[in-house]
């Protein structure tokens, strides 16, 4: 699947395109096919996104899943600060970026 | 410490507002983001892997109290109660808000701080010795030097688009602190033989890609010409120096690609032009620059004694207390890198006990190093007692200073976009692989310095041990190096083989670490020993 993301313009809060709009959790993200820099063009026409990308990522279980190391650690946050992240609770986060 | 005078003031106030109208256009949708961000970027703010990230300069690495305490007041309320103090002696927020970053820079200009030149290809924050003053050896307090750079470099038209970044660091020690050899231009008073004090000119060294130790290229300088010197060497570059890859733009390049002699000519050719320009600071307002870092008033008669019968108390001053030049005074060195911690991170409660020690007993000054550590430069013997029970009752006593555990890490891919890899996990699993501090002092001095990506933050050109992260086909891998240094007799590492994993690593430098123990003579650091049998019985334990 491609996943369009990027950072917020006013937070910086890394977000991830859900189809309609913007959400800071990965497992929201929808597969943008061929259309990913389109909407990044419309979006960051817009102000809603700053410094958009599209990335190869995977359907899994959980949901879905960047498939480069860096896009999983902006999914969850930095590896060293867990409680920081948006899942400072789940025991398994380190697995699913690793 | 120096104060800004109303002209300082004036122009970072200036800047302040002209910055919180450019973001308001960028937020209205009047500025696009191409046009942003080098507005952006020359005030300290990046787009980094989770937010925005401002880097704060603190000039030569020092700072007062009340300067440290704006720096926790902004983490505890703009941030996530912490900062990140990094390998250029600055401070960097990794949670800023768009929004808030013109307010930000407007409290931190009510303290004489910024955040301008903290990024683009102009010239940096000027480093220092984090003893300047202190350290019994030194010609000189290099920082007066520092400080007129720093004016002279602030905003200077000629030299705000140059080729690429440009660092400069200042010493007058010829015990090296500040990495002089690997930097832009690295200056370093010392004595002519007739006994005059005087700048020995480096110029065309730096780690990223294409690691350099920098050639002399002036043996000695009269410090009344610095200025219209440097503007000579910066000249020389800015028009030579490659913009058309900025792999190949920095000055190091130019000067190895000229040689240091025909480089060197250059310059005295255009020397011969700026010296007459009246380019050079007039000596009073040097003078007035240098009353700022007029030596503090010590007590006499203090006694040199200092009771050790506490064994962790002793600890800690065997490996955190350096000796000052005044009798009855000591330089404290407060540890950023408790074991299994982050290097180089401190919390907004640790940095408000750092600012409160250094009021009650450092006469109000800080100073960050570049290893990532802070310096109370001017305390009491009589009064380490106190400060070490402070220090440890807040995770700051960790007895470590260049010791392995004392690790440099850039912030690496945790949160840095140009990362390849992390650094911050590899250097915890090291420090906590050798956590025992009896092992650690057994080993002596060694440095340990980690990137996560071929820019070299991390300083790995320089580690006696480097680390080296990089992608290989979306996985992490770590390149092992051995034999830098960043000190007075500066080299670079040299790559001992194929690469490894994190945990690989973590091994391969244990295994290093044995080779030395095993092999090392009387009083040898990790260091000496490399050099001395080269790596052969290294690369046999660690592949063989």
């Amino acid at each position: 699947m491609k996943i369009l993301t990027g950072n917020d313009l006013t937070s910086g809060d890394v977000i991830w395109w859900t189809g309609d709009g913007w959400s800071r959790h990965i497992e929201h993200a929808v597969d943008v096919d061929a259309h990913g820099e389109a909407i990044a063009a419309q979006e960051e026409a817009a102000r809603r996104v700053n410094a958009p990308y599209v990335i190869q990522g995977e359907m899994t279980e959980a949901g879905p899943r960047p498939g480069h190391i860096k896009d999983r650690i902006r999914a969850v946050g930095p590896t060293v600060r867990t409680d920081l992240g948006l899942k400072p609770a789940d025991p398994s986060i380190g697995e699913w970026v690793i | 410490m120096y104060r800004y005078d109303d002209y300082d003031q004036a122009i970072v106030d200036a800047r302040v507002e002209e910055f919180r109208d450019q973001t308001n256009r960028r937020l209205a949708g009047e500025l696009s983001e191409d046009q942003f961000k080098p507005l952006r970027l020359m005030n300290g703010l990046y787009l980094q892997l989770h937010a925005y990230m401002l880097r704060v300069a603190i000039p030569y690495g020092t700072l007062s109290g009340r300067q440290m305490r704006m720096l926790a007041h902004i983490a505890r309320t703009y941030d996530k109660d912490y900062g990140h103090f990094t390998t250029r002696q600055n401070l960097q927020y990794n949670w800023i808000k768009l929004a808030d970053a013109p307010e930000i820079l407007a409290q931190l200009a009510t303290v004489e701080m910024h955040a301008i030149q903290t990024s683009g290809n102009c010239i940096r924050n000027i480093s220092s010795d984090q003893y300047a003053g202190a350290a019994a050896e030194e010609i000189e307090d290099p920082r007066p030097w520092a400080e007129l750079l720093r004016q002279w470099s602030t905003f200077h038209p000629e030299f705000i688009f140059l080729p690429r970044k440009f660092k400069i660091a200042v010493t007058a020690s010829e015990v090296d602190r500040t990495a002089v050899k690997l930097h832009d231009i690295g200056l370093q008073i010392h004595r002519n033989a007739a006994g005059e004090a005087g700048f020995r000119v480096f110029v065309g060294g730096g780690m990223g890609r294409t690691p350099m130790v920098a050639p002399v290229i002036r043996e000695f300088l009269p410090k009344e010409q610095l200025i219209s010197y440097l503007e000579a060497c910066l000249r020389v570059y800015n028009r030579f120096g490659r913009r058309d890859n900025m792999y190949k733009a920095r000055i190091k390049i130019l000067v190895h690609e000229l040689g240091a002699d025909e480089y060197r000519r250059q310059v005295e050719e255009e020397f011969l032009h700026t010296r007459t320009l009246g380019l050079d600071a007039p000596m009073d307002e040097f003078d007035r620059i240098a009353a700022g870092f007029a030596p503090p008033a010590f007590e006499t008669g203090l006694s040199d004694e200092i009771d050790q019968t506490s064994p962790a108390f002793a600890r800690w001053v065997g490996n955190q207390v350096a000796a000052h030049k005044t009798p009855g005074y000591a330089i404290v060195n407060i540890s950023l890198k408790p074991t299994g911690g982050i290097p180089g991170d401190a919390s907004s409660a640790q940095i408000d006990l750092m600012a409160d020690l250094a009021e009650a007993y450092s006469f109000d000054e800080l100073r960050i190093t570049h290893a990532q550590n802070v310096v109370l430069a001017h305390v009491k013997k009589s009064d380490l007692f106190a400060i070490w029970q402070k220090l440890d009752a807040a995770g700051l006593a960790t007895p470590n200073l260049d010791l392995v555990s004392d690790i440099i890490a850039c912030p690496g891919l945790d949160y840095c976009s140009l990362a390849n890899a992390r650094s911050i996990p590899v250097a915890q699993k090291i420090a906590e692989r050798f956590a025992d501090l009896d092992r650690q002092r057994d080993l002596g001095e060694l440095k340990i310095k980690i990137s996560g990506c071929i820019n070299a933050c991390g300083h790995h050109h320089a580690g006696h041990i480097g680390i080296l992260g990089v992608d290989r086909k979306g996985e992490e891998n770590y390149q092992l190096s051995f034999g830098g240094s960043g000190a007075e007799d500066a080299s670079l590492a040299k790559i001992i083989g194929p690469g490894f994993s994190e945990d690989g690593v973590v091994d391969a430098v244990e295994k290093a670490v044995d080779v030395y123990k095993a092999l090392r003579s009387d009083g040898e650091r990790f260091l000496d020993t490399y050099r001395r049998i080269g790596e052969a019985p290294f690369k046999e334990a660690i592949y063989g």
